[in-house]
């Protein structure tokens, strides 16, 4: 079980969907609640719900696990 | 859903979402919920005046565990319009702040709409009777 940064949050992000920008900040700063915001070339043509799938599946069961809520906000660019 | 017979917790919530129009999966109830985002997105829900059946997930791990994986969402809060999936916190405050979460539910956006979700209850409120469906 990995201890969830905004950086390790940041790296999983933009290395998992191809050209994604991301800002991950630590919403109470102890590790465990984080805000994104996702910008991604892929986004472009997918429903909101299907983007925050998309950054949701990045982190697949450390949603819920180390990551107990992951606050999201994408946009296609 | 080929299981569903064999998995009577996950066929009770795929009732109560097609049973009701709007609503809500949750940590805690409406009047007391035990979460900040299950708390900002009743808060919006109730800002447009709409009604919706709550359910509380936390008094039995597997409603949260067969939930998700029915919805294919993650986290909790998740809100359902006409069974479908709308969203959770962050999806239901921006459609909120737009204006798009009063027509999704079908009733007319309040005049005075502020330009921010208002803030969610703080705990303490009495409790109140919800629906909820998924206590066996």
């Amino acid at each position: 079980m990995f201890v969830p940064s905004t950086e390790e949050l940041k790296l999983r992000i933009e290395s998992a969907i191809p050209g994604a920008r991301a800002e991950v900040t630590d919403l109470t700063g102890g590790g465990d609640h984080f805000r994104a915001s996702v910008a991604a070339p892929e986004f472009s043509g997918m429903s909101r719900i299907e983007q925050h799938r998309r950054v949701y599946a990045v982190f697949g069961p450390d949603i819920g696990g180390p990551i107990h809520a992951l606050s999201l906000e994408t946009r296609a660019e | 859903m080929s299981e569903t017979t064999e998995n009577p917790i996950r066929e009770a919530i795929a009732d109560a979402i097609h049973d009701h129009e709007v609503i809500l999966f949750m940590k805690g109830t409406p009047e007391r919920p035990a979460c900040g985002f299950s708390a900002r997105t009743v808060a919006a829900l109730e800002a447009t005046g709409a009604r919706f059946a709550a359910v509380d997930i936390l008094p039995d791990p597997r409603i949260r565990q067969e939930l998700s994986a029915l919805s294919n969402w993650p986290t909790i809060p998740q809100l359902f319009v006409k069974g479908e999936l709308v969203g959770g916190c962050d999806i239901v405050v921006e459609m909120y702040e737009s204006g798009e979460l009063a027509e999704t539910l079908g009733v007319a956006p309040p005049a005075d709409a502020p330009d921010h979700a208002p803030a969610g209850n703080e705990p303490g409120a009495p409790p109140l009777q919800i629906q909820n469906n998924l206590e066996s």
